[in-house]
Order: structure tokens, then C-alpha cells, then sequence
């Protein structure tokens, strides 16, 4: 029994690590020419790092036929943006002072973030 | 006029070549639209342009309907630049429109609900008559080595009806997982993944489990795919049901114009009509672009825009607006807005993008979204670990069923959908009434409103006063005073002098030339028309030129009293030194503001209404409307200064007004309203924009955000209560004392429907009538 209690100790403590303290690295820097895929219920890639320098456009292709992925939001830009299916949709990002930037679902289950690096000029 | 005979700035060579049509072509090819090209020469020119470009193999213009098809494998931008470089402007041409794209998305929402349907189907077929024999015979145990066989066999149909209607949740569980989140296929996949593998473990190593605990779970399994592929499907459609509005905006767009180039006529897709092109709209016809006419006469329906009942008469100069609807005339207009800046574009726009944004209320609901499936999660890993320390004997069972009823009870969804469906419809409810609601936050603060501002002119009053009397002494005409008065005042762009001319106007009035003329502030006017001396002004300009006020024993200041009394500007006219008559001018109130403004007291609202007129014309029309507090002889730049006084009194103040001379108090206030004047939308500084003049928007406004925010409470609520009463109890925190514990059927049935309940809930938003509040 002692074992199935330690196993489930580490099984919550890896569920902690995994999904809230994990810090993915960036995967993709991000440029015009940035094409984030929806489906399966995530965004591929889904940790962008930019340059906030820089205003850029990232093109959204949802494959998701799920209602879920329809609309995507960035809250902190104020962008809100129906996806429509199979169908490429260019979001325009201005230069952005360094930091997090979230991007995800109405109702967050898909998520991602971009990461922006370096102050507007 | 031919072709070649037309010239404008870019036609630097003639060059006749007659239009030509798009051929077909089996490439890649581009559409581009032109603007800016006026003649024929301008054809070959573009086409070069094209031509050079590199990856262009063709480019072909149909001067005519001004596009140039391109094809090869140049990048849009390059094409794009060529032909802003021969002097012209391109875009490429979308051929689809708002829609179109609709029409898409139904299709795709039609699609994806098949598929769903087809694999709930297939996931019952094998749950149900499983379900049924376990609740008739209870016996789902594996004893003999008949059963493991048997149940083997239903063991591989059920990864059957995994793999055919769960591989989505499988899929998607493992890419978020992937990716360090979770979600609620995360959930679903954990659940119904758990209770296969532990069956399957009981039909291979039954002698691994305690004997009471060799249960399988393969008909919870196929049930719970079941309902919740159901469940969704259910959610799909009555999702399609929360965006009728925008549906129904959309469904206004005309699909078509008839434009007149080069004195032909010729029908082309809306998304091909060019700035400046000559639009004819013949009666029943929709109007397909913006524009301001330039022949003809017509009434236009516009109730469909603004609510306003009433068909609007146009003529000549007057501004015609896309998606409205010509009743009598065939009327042909100038486009001067098209494609995405017509007024109706950017009310879908706007309401799409409202529709997206959430009010505060709902970041509360987003925190818990953000945790929610890992503390799930947990919850279920917990839950296990004490059923196997404390629970009765199969502990293992007991352990493996609530562990796998946490999982699947658990809906994100609810939460996360608890917001933004009830701010879709609300939303869209409010555009149906004419209001223009900017976003969620907006809304919110709209249903807490406890002080209105309202600028009286213009927003009370219809803001264009009109001549209400005109009192003469006796041997003089009224034709005679207003024929003098409009003279003196021809060439004024004073407001009250326009209210005097129009009705010279309407009277067809013949005016004279006033010369020596003279405008004494704050006093008024004097000048000689037709060689007679005539003052035009105040009480005080009259007694300064020495006017006897009282003529014959009939005296006009008590008069002029009496009609400043009904809210009217009264002026006194002299002459030759000598009162002829008064004048008095108003600004009419709005046939409905007194009700509207009844309609916001009955709601428990403070009425204040601001004005920069005087105080006996403030009192005036506040009594008339029923305002009881007012303040006149406000500068525009004080307004600002009376929102911020009501704020810091407590109340949470709506400020209302025409958007210009109040931008400021319009920002200031928790929520500006700004009344557009027809279907202009380009008011940037309001929370709000009222695409109709009356005040009953403000009304519908303050009601539809209430109903909206009632719902979504109502929503968050229910996705509250379901979960944090629905995870402990799937624990089985209820089993030591009632001796309950939930089956996982039963927690998939309650997950599939919580979802559809919050949309459905939304949904009888769509029967809210505003008016009736």
C-alpha cells in the first residue's frame, strides 16, 4: 500500500510539474512567414518568440473542425479572431514590449504564448 | 462615351486596345480589382506591369469590370506593389464575401455534427445493449473462462468504438499533453481510457484483482463516448442558433450591384465595386454599397440598420447606406464606401468583435478554466488513493469507479462557455434593436447604471431648431417679417438663422439683398433691406434702439415671456425703428423621449439632463420631458467636470450624447453612449453607439445588458454549482454516510448535457424582448 501512496504522491507531483511549472522554451521564432496550425486541441507551434522591434503578422490555419477552435483571443492585444476552417487567417501583431503574451481558446483549452523579446524602438 | 475618348491622370499614352475578357486558366491565378484606372490605355500598361514582375506568366484585364487576372507563382505582395508603381491601386480580390464565409462555416458545422452523430451511433449501438444487460442481469463479472472470452471479444469492440468514435478525444488528449496542457479530452480520454484498461486487465489477469472486484466497465466505456459525441453534437447546433444576429446583418448584404461604367451597365459581385463608381438601385432592390445619390428619388427602408420604422426619403445629396432597402424609386448613386468600410461592414465587424470579448464577470470563470483540468486531475488521483486506504473491499474497484466518474464528470466546457455564449446572443440581441454595444466590459457596466447624463441638444431635442411663431403686431404680414428677417440672415451659418431661412424656403419665400449690415454681440442683427432699417435680436438690442415693446396695448414682452416659458428662443423684429413682430425659434424634443425617458426612471435611474442654453429653456424642456434635474448654461468643456461630480457621489454614470462636442465626458463616464445619426458608426469615443436618434436605445441598451449579465450569472452559477457538487460527490464523499456512489454512465450523461444546458440557457436570451423592460 505504501507504494501505491508514494506512486500517487509522484503521479500529483508530476501532474504539477508538468502542466504548471514546466516553462517550454520557445519553439519558433516568429516572422511573417509563421504559420500556426490549429488542431487536435493545441496550436502547433505553440510557444512563438518575437521580436518586439518589429510589428508581424502570424497566419492561423485551423484544421479543428471542433467549435472550440473557432475563435481566438489575445486578450492583452484585444485581438478576437473567428478562425474559419481550412482557411488561412493573418493576424497582425504591433511591436510589443517584452514579455508573455497569451494567446488561446474562448474557453482557454487551447493555449499558447508568445514570447516577445527586446522593447520597441 | 468610347473607351479611348475617356482620360484621366494615369493615361499617359493612348493605347485602344479594347477590353478583353478573363480567359480560363488551369493554373494558380489571382484576381486583383484595379482602382484608378479610367481609360483603355490604362489596360496594357497594368498588363506590363504585371508581366514584368517575376513568377507572373500571364496577366489579362477586363477593363470593364476593372479586374486583371494574374496568373503564375508571384507572391500577391509583389503583384500588389507592381501595380502601385504604374500609378494605380490594386487589392486582390476576395471573392468571398461575409456570406460566403457563413455559408462555410454552416456547412463545416454541418459536417462535423454528422460525424459526430454518425459516431455516437456507433458507440451506443455496442453501449446500450451492454448497459441494458448489466442492468438487468447485474452481471458484469469475470468468473469463468467463458466470460473472460466472451468479454475479451466485447473488450475489442469496445477499442472498436474507441478507435472510431473517442480517437478525437485520444488524439487530442495526447497533443495537449504534449504540448503541458489539458483539456477536456484530456479528461474524457483519462476516464474511459482508465475503465478499458482496467477491464481489459480484469479479462487477462483476472487473479490480479480481489474476486469482487473483477467487474469490467466495457458498456461505460462505449456509453460514455456515446453521450458525450452526442453531447456535442446537441452543442453545435444550438451554438448555431446563439449567432442569428450576426446571421442576420450578414443576410442584409447584397450579393450584387448594378454599376455604370462608361455608360453601361453591368452587374458585379459587391466585392468588385470601386470608389466613385455610379450605382443604379431599382425599388425592392437592396442597397449594395455606400453611397450619396446623385439621381433620383426614393424612400428607403432602414429599419433593419437603425429600428427606426419609418422609410427615410432620399433625393439628390442624400447618403444612401449598404443593406438597406429601396421602396418606391429607382434612384442611381455615387459609391463612396465599399468592401469593408461600409457602414454595414463595420457594424458586423463590430458586433463579431463584441460578440468575442468578455465582460469582467467572466475572468473569474477563465482562472479556474486555466487550472481546472490538472486540479481534476488530482482530485481523481486522490480520490483513488483514498478509496484504496479507507475503502471497503473491492477497494480497487472502488478506487478505479471513482477515480474514472471524477474525470468524466469534471466539464471545463460549462465553465468556459458560461461568458461568451450569453454575450454572443446578448449582444447580437442589442444589434437587432440598433445598439452598438463595443465589448463585453461595456455590457457589464451598462446593467449597472444608476445615473443618466443626457445633453439636451440633439439628443432630447432633434438638434435642428425650426421656427415654432411668428407673432406679428397688427398691419403687418407674417410673409412680410419672415421675407425681411431671412434677408438680414441670408449667408448665416448660425443655427437659428438656418431654422429662419429653411422656413422662408418651405414658404418659397423670394428674399431681398440686405446691405449695411451689422451684428451687435450678444444682441443680434441690424441691416437696410429694400430700403428699410430692420433690427433683429433681444430684449435688451430693442430697448437700446429705443423699440417700444408694447404696441397698441398689446404687449409683447409678456408674449415673449410666455413663449420662453415652452422652451422657445423668442426674437423681436423692428421696422424702421418700429416692433413688427416675434419670432421665436425651437428646437423640437424627440416625439419619443418622454417615454424613453420614463421608461429609464421606471427602471430606478436618475435623469440628469446638460445644456449649455439658458436656464429658462433648460427648465422649459426638462419639464416638458419630465427631468427634474438639469443644468444649463454647462460649457462643453464642463461637462466632463458634472460626470466626474456624479461619480464621486457613488453612482455609476452613463453619459449620452452626439459623440463630437462631449467626446470628452463620453470617455469619462462608465459607459458613453453616443447617438448616431442614421447608421454612422465611426463614433469612436462610446461604449455604446445607438444607431437610431431616439432614446429608447438607451432604454434597450441598459435592458438587454441586464437580461445578458442575468444569464451569464445564471450560467456561471450552474457551471459552479455542477462542479464543485458533482466532483465530490463522483469521490464518493457521499458513499460513508447515504452509501452512494455515482456510476461513471451517469457522470458521462451529466457532462454531455452540462455543456448543452449553459448554450441552451443562452439561447432563451434570443426571446428577450427589450422593449418590454
Amino acid at each position: 500500500m505504501l507504494i501505491i501512496n508514494i506512486a500517487g504522491v509522484i503521479l500529483i507531483a508530476l501532474i504539477i510539474w508538468w502542466f504548471w511549472l514546466y516553462k517550454p522554451k520557445a519553439e519558433q521564432v516568429g516572422n511573417d512567414d509563421l504559420v500556426v496550425v490549429v488542431e487536435n486541441g493545441v496550436y502547433k507551434p505553440s510557444h512563438i518568440l518575437m521580436d518586439g522591434n518589429d510589428a508581424h503578422g502570424i497566419t492561423f490555419l485551423r484544421k479543428d473542425a471542433s467549435p472550440c477552435a473557432e475563435t481566438l483571443l489575445i486578450p492583452e492585444l484585444e485581438i478576437s479572431e473567428t478562425l474559419p476552417l481550412n482557411k488561412p487567417t493573418k493576424i497582425h501583431i504591433p511591436p510589443l514590449n517584452a514579455g508573455e503574451y497569451a494567446f488561446h481558446c474562448q474557453m482557454q483549452m487551447y493555449k499558447g504564448t508568445i514570447k516577445v523579446e527586446g522593447d520597441p524602438s | 462615351m468610347s473607351e479611348s475618348t475617356v482620360t484621366d491622370n494615369h493615361c499617359h499614352s493612348e493605347h485602344p486596345e479594347k477590353p478583353r475578357a478573363v480567359q480560363p486558366v488551369t493554373s494558380a491565378v489571382t484576381e486583383l480589382i484595379i482602382d484608378g484606372a479610367g481609360c483603355a490605355s490604362c489596360v496594357g500598361k497594368i498588363e506590363g506591369a504585371l508581366k514584368a514582375v517575376s513568377g507572373v506568366q500571364q496577366a489579362e484585364m477586363n477593363f470593364a469590370q476593372r479586374t486583371v487576372s494574374v496568373s503564375g507563382t508571384a507572391p500577391n505582395e509583389a503583384l500588389i506593389q507592381a501595380v502601385e508603381r504604374a500609378g494605380y491601386n490594386a487589392k486582390v480580390s476576395s471573392a468571398e464575401s461575409d456570406s460566403d464565409e457563413l455559408d462555410e462555416k454552416e456547412q463545416a458545422d454541418l459536417t462535423y455534427y454528422k460525424k459526430l452523430m454518425r459516431e455516437t451511433w456507433i458507440a451506443l449501438a455496442l453501449g446500450a445493449p451492454l448497459m441494458a444487460y448489466a442492468l438487468i442481469t447485474g452481471e458484469m463479472s469475470v468468473n469463468t473462462t467463458t466470460e473472460r472470452i466472451v468479454w475479451l471479444i466485447i473488450g475489442i469492440l469496445t477499442l472498436g468504438v474507441l478507435l472510431a468514435s473517442g480517437r478525437h478525444f485520444f488524439v487530442g488528449a495526447w497533443k495537449s499533453f504534449l504540448n503541458h496542457s489539458a483539456n477536456m479530452d484530456t479528461l474524457i480520454a483519462l476516464g474511459t481510457g482508465t475503465a478499458w484498461l482496467y477491464s481489459m486487465v480484469v479479462v487477462f489477469f483476472p487473479e490480479a484483482v480481489p474476486a469482487q472486484a473483477r467487474h469490467v466497465y466495457f458498456e461505460a466505456t462505449a456509453i460514455i463516448i456515446g453521450l458525450i459525441d452526442l453531447g456535442l453534437a446537441l452543442e453545435i447546433k444550438a451554438r448555431g442558433r446563439t449567432s442569428e444576429a450576426i446571421k442576420r446583418l450578414i443576410g442584409l448584404q447584397a450579393k450584387t450591384a448594378r454599376v455604370i461604367r462608361d455608360d453601361q451597365e453591368m452587374d458585379l459581385p459587391i466585392e468588385h465595386v470601386l470608389l466613385d463608381d455610379l450605382v443604379r438601385v431599382r425599388p425592392g432592390e437592396k442597397i449594395p454599397v455606400d453611397g450619396e445619390v446623385t439621381d433620383g428619388h426614393t424612400a428607403i427602408d432602414e429599419s433593419m440598420l437603425t429600428g427606426e420604422p419609418m422609410p427615410v426619403e432620399k433625393a439628390k445629396g442624400d447618403e444612401v447606406v449598404a443593406g438597406t432597402l429601396n421602396k418606391t424609386g429607382s434612384i442611381v448613386f455615387r459609391a463612396t464606401r465599399v468592401g469593408k468600410d461600409t457602414a454595414l461592414a463595420q457594424i458586423i465587424n463590430m458586433v463579431k468583435r463584441a460578440q468575442n470579448s468578455k465582460p469582467p464577470i467572466g475572468r473569474l470563470a477563465d482562472v479556474i478554466s486555466a487550472f481546472f483540468v490538472p486540479v481534476v486531475m488530482i482530485t481523481a488521483v486522490i480520490s483513488a488513493l483514498a478509496w484504496l486506504n479507507f475503502g471497503p473491499t473491492p477497494a480497487i474497484a472502488f478506487a478505479i469507479v471513482s477515480a474514472t466518474t471524477v474525470l468524466i464528470i469534471a466539464c471545463p466546457c460549462a465553465l468556459g462557455l458560461a461568458t461568451p455564449m450569453s454575450v454572443m446572443v446578448g449582444v447580437g440581441k442589442a444589434a437587432e434593436a440598433g445598439v452598438l454595444i463595443r465589448n463585453g466590459e461595456a455590457l457589464q457596466t451598462a446593467s449597472k447604471i444608476t445615473a443618466m447624463i443626457l445633453d439636451k441638444t440633439g439628443t432630447i431635442t432633434l438638434g435642428s431648431p425650426k421656427v415654432t411663431d411668428v407673432v406679428v403686431v397688427k398691419g403687418r404680414t407674417e410673409h412680410e417679417v419672415l421675407q425681411l428677417a431671412a434677408s438680414v440672415e441670408a449667408g448665416s451659418e448660425h443655427p437659428l438663422a438656418l431654422a429662419i431661412m429653411e422656413t422662408a424656403q418651405e414658404k418659397a419665400i423670394e428674399l431681398s439683398k440686405a446691405t449695411s449690415f451689422n451684428a451687435i454681440t450678444a444682441r443680434g442683427v441690424e441691416a437696410e433691406v429694400d430700403g428699410r432699417r430692420v433690427l433683429f435680436g433681444n430684449e435688451k438690442l430693442m430697448h437700446e434702439r429705443d423699440v417700444t415693446l408694447n404696441v397698441e396695448g398689446d404687449d409683447f414682452v409678456q408674449k415673449a415671456q410666455s413663449l420662453a416659458a415652452d422652451a422657445k428662443t423668442p426674437m423681436y423684429f423692428a421696422i424702421d425703428g418700429k416692433l413688427a413682430g416675434i419670432i421665436a425659434v425651437a428646437d423640437p424634443i424627440k416625439e419619443d423621449s418622454i417615454s424613453a425617458i420614463q421608461r429609464l426612471q421606471k427602471n430606478g435611474i436618475r435623469v440628469v439632463m446638460l445644456t449649455g442654453d439658458n436656464r429658462d429653456t433648460a427648465k422649459a424642456v426638462a419639464a416638458n420631458v419630465g427631468i427634474s434635474e438639469f443644468i444649463a448654461e454647462v460649457l462643453p468643456e464642463d461637462k466632463a467636470k458634472k460626470v466626474q461630480e456624479l461619480q464621486m457621489a457613488g453612482e455609476v454614470v452613463g453619459m449620452t450624447g452626439d459623440g463630437i462636442n462631449d467626446a470628452p465626458a463620453l470617455a469619462l463616464a462608465n459607459v458613453g453612449f453616443a447617438i448616431g445619426t442614421g447608421t454612422d458608426v465611426a463614433i469612436e469615443s462610446a461604449d455604446i453607439t445607438l444607431m437610431r436618434g431616439s432614446l429608447h436605445g438607451l432604454a434597450d441598451a441598459i435592458a438587454v445588458s441586464k437580461a445578458t449579465l442575468r444569464n451569464i450569472k445564471q450560467n456561471l452559477f450552474g457551471a459552479f454549482v455542477y462542479n464543485v457538487a458533482g466532483v465530490p460527490v463522483a469521490a464518493g464523499i457521499l458513499y460513508p454516510v447515504l452509501g452512494i456512489l455515482m456510476n461513471p454512465v451517469i457522470a458521462g450523461a451529466a457532462m454531455a448535457f452540462s455543456s448543452l444546458t449553459v448554450v441552451s440557457n443562452a439561447n432563451r436570451l434570443r426571446l428577450f424582448k427589450a422593449k418590454e423592460h
